[in-house]
């Protein structure tokens, strides 16, 4: 029994990526939250604990400013918090393994997390996580309930949006759906600054963190686009459709 | 050297970008050996130039999606220095779980590869390019028309391996077709409308453009978040897809900044907004300062004719 819900913290989306020294100067990000995509496998993972399927188990891995949406879940219904404390950059098998360690040590028999996140943009967690825990994997769902081991899951399959039954253990990566998100009420917020988390090295779990296999050379800005040509009122249209085949060849 | 393509298919024959990956891993010398989940397209996926083995993996566990399953029954097959797959939404699941249960490191969605283990991506859906160095063996996702697509003429020889293995996810109904539309991460060609659609009713303005063009609907995070009608599956920007078609059509999107990074590298923008200081215009090669309604009847109709002829 129970939930666990794996949460990223990244960058706020609105937030501008600023380039130092050709890595991405984290210094000038203002504002961290949880990955967009994270907060709707927290919510799904509060209301399957509502339905009574156990706790909710929030786990984080990344250094320590990321102990911060550890508070924000528990402010809105998380039960445990465990921080796994990593700094340097890693690759998929060690998050995993990390992550992997502090699933088994949770007990949870349902992982909850987003399809991807939104600083790599890379969606290998959650697969990656069933695939060495032995788990079932369904990704992509925008909701699950439970009836005693066996979690029923909308998702957007090949053939189009279909609900599916697997049985547990299982990871659910989340998509965006229309599942709304609770914001935490007073007096969440302030049970949540007093919730202790469970810091984690990568040593305690057993996982050396060092030697990654993907190493980061360079990090760089898109390439600056050359002003366009700009036209006023829809007669321009024609002239800008025969520019679309006679200048830029694209249709 | 040796690589292992995972095929992609859709609608029960072979995906294009399968011909992508192989065009990717030749550069790469050595052998490429290309495995059909389902058997799906190993015929095609013979003829095509540069592929020395077909391995067609058959089994009742193929017809529906179940990542651990499939997983398991391609992992075994799989071998070699790099595995790729696409960067599909199954393409991304697959290749994760196998390259978990071999342990090693998977990087996804890259765009461009330089001696196998040098890759580039980008990060933050388009706001940075990362450059990494991965050891391996590893297994690296593409995405879909960053690479040349490999030539036909091959003539590989397909070996058929029946597997048996346990499915644990069960389709139980479907809910909803999936949309007949192309979908926004595959098309060459998106149309897009934002909040200055003003109703989500006037998307189907798009619709007739996009039909003239053969081309994608695509929406910004304004609309898809204002407007029920319009699923998130359209969503281009971050929190939903990263595009980089050869043409982008903005209509009424003012160009927040999550929505340019998923479309700024599309190689050819043309925006049409009522604004003119809108920042969309600050990415786009035209720009039409227009409203939606005036533009689009005028559009479509010079596109129309165009095509025709």
């Amino acid at each position: 029994m129970g939930v666990a819900v794996l949460l990223k913290q990244v960058p706020d989306t609105t937030a501008k990526i600023g380039i130092s020294g050709g890595r991405v100067d984290e210094s000038s990000i203002t504002k961290w939250s949880i990955s967009p995509y994270d907060e709707y496998a927290l919510e799904n993972a509060i209301k399957l604990k509502e339905s009574g399927h156990g706790d909710v188990v929030a786990i984080t891995c990344g250094p320590a400013r990321a102990a911060k949406c550890l508070t924000e879940a528990a402010a809105v219904g998380a039960d445990r918090l465990i921080h796994i404390l990593t700094e340097s950059s890693l690759d998929s098998i060690q998050v995993q393994s990390l992550l992997s360690a502090a699933v088994k040590e949770s007990g949870c028999d349902v992982v909850m997390c987003g399809k991807q996140a939104a600083d790599t943009n890379s969606g290998s967690t959650g697969p990656g996580l069933a695939s060495s825990l032995g788990f079932s994997c369904v990704g992509g769902v925008t909701g699950v309930s439970m009836e005693g081991d066996v979690a029923s899951a909308t998702r957007l399959g090949p053939s189009g949006l279909e609900e599916v039954e697997v049985g547990v253990p299982c990871v659910f990566t989340f998509d965006k759906g229309d599942t709304e998100l609770r914001r935490p009420n007073v007096r969440g917020i302030m049970m949540a600054k007093k919730k202790p988390i469970d810091s984690l090295t990568p040593d305690d779990l057993g996982v050396d963190a060092s030697n990654s296999k993907v190493s980061i050379k360079s990090h760089s800005s898109p390439p600056k686009k050359q002003p366009g040509q700009k036209f006023v009122g829809s007669e321009s249209v024609p002239e800008v459709v025969n520019k679309l085949r006679e200048e830029a060849n694209v249709i | 050297m040796k690589t292992t393509v995972i095929s992609e298919s859709s609608n029960g024959a072979l995906h294009p970008v399968t011909a992508q990956l192989v065009g990717a891993a030749s550069p790469l010398g050595g052998q490429i050996t290309v495995i059909c989940p389902g058997g799906v397209g190993s015929s095609d996926a013979a003829h095509i130039s540069g592929v020395s083995k077909v391995i067609s993996v058959e089994g009742d566990c193929f017809e529906t999606y179940d990542c651990l399953a499939w997983s398991k029954s391609l992992s075994p097959l799989v071998e070699g220095d790099l595995i790729l797959s696409s960067s599909s939404a199954i393409g991304r699941e697959l290749i994760s779980s196998i390259a978990a249960s071999k342990g090693i490191p998977v990087v996804q969605d890259v765009i461009s590869l330089t001696d196998g283990f040098s890759a580039t991506r980008t990060i933050y859906s388009g706001k940075a390019i990362e450059e990494v160095s991965i050891s391996p063996p590893c297994a690296i996702s593409l995405r879909a028309n960053s690479f040349e697509s490999a030539g036909e003429g091959g003539s590989a020889e397909t070996t058929t391996v029946d597997v048996s293995q346990e499915v644990s996810v069960a389709v139980k109904r479907a809910l909803a077709r999936a949309s007949e539309r192309l979908d926004v991460s595959e098309a060459d060609i998106i149309i897009s409308g934002g909040r200055g659609m003003g109703d989500p009713a006037n998307f189907s303005h798009l619709n007739e453009v996009a039909d003239v063009l053969g081309a994608a609907v695509g929406a910004s995070r304004a609309a898809v978040d204002t407007w029920d009608e319009i699923p998130h599956s359209m969503q281009v920007g971050q929190t939903g897809k990263t595009v980089t078609p050869n043409l982008y059509i903005a209509v009424g999107i003012s160009g927040a900044i999550q929505h340019l990074a998923g479309m700024r590298s599309s190689k050819f923008i043309l925006a049409i907004n009522k604004d003119p200081e809108a920042p969309i215009f600050g990415v786009a090669d035209y720009g039409i300062v227009s409203t939606w309604e005036d533009a689009l009847p005028v559009l479509k109709d010079h596109l129309a004719e165009l095509m025709s002829n």
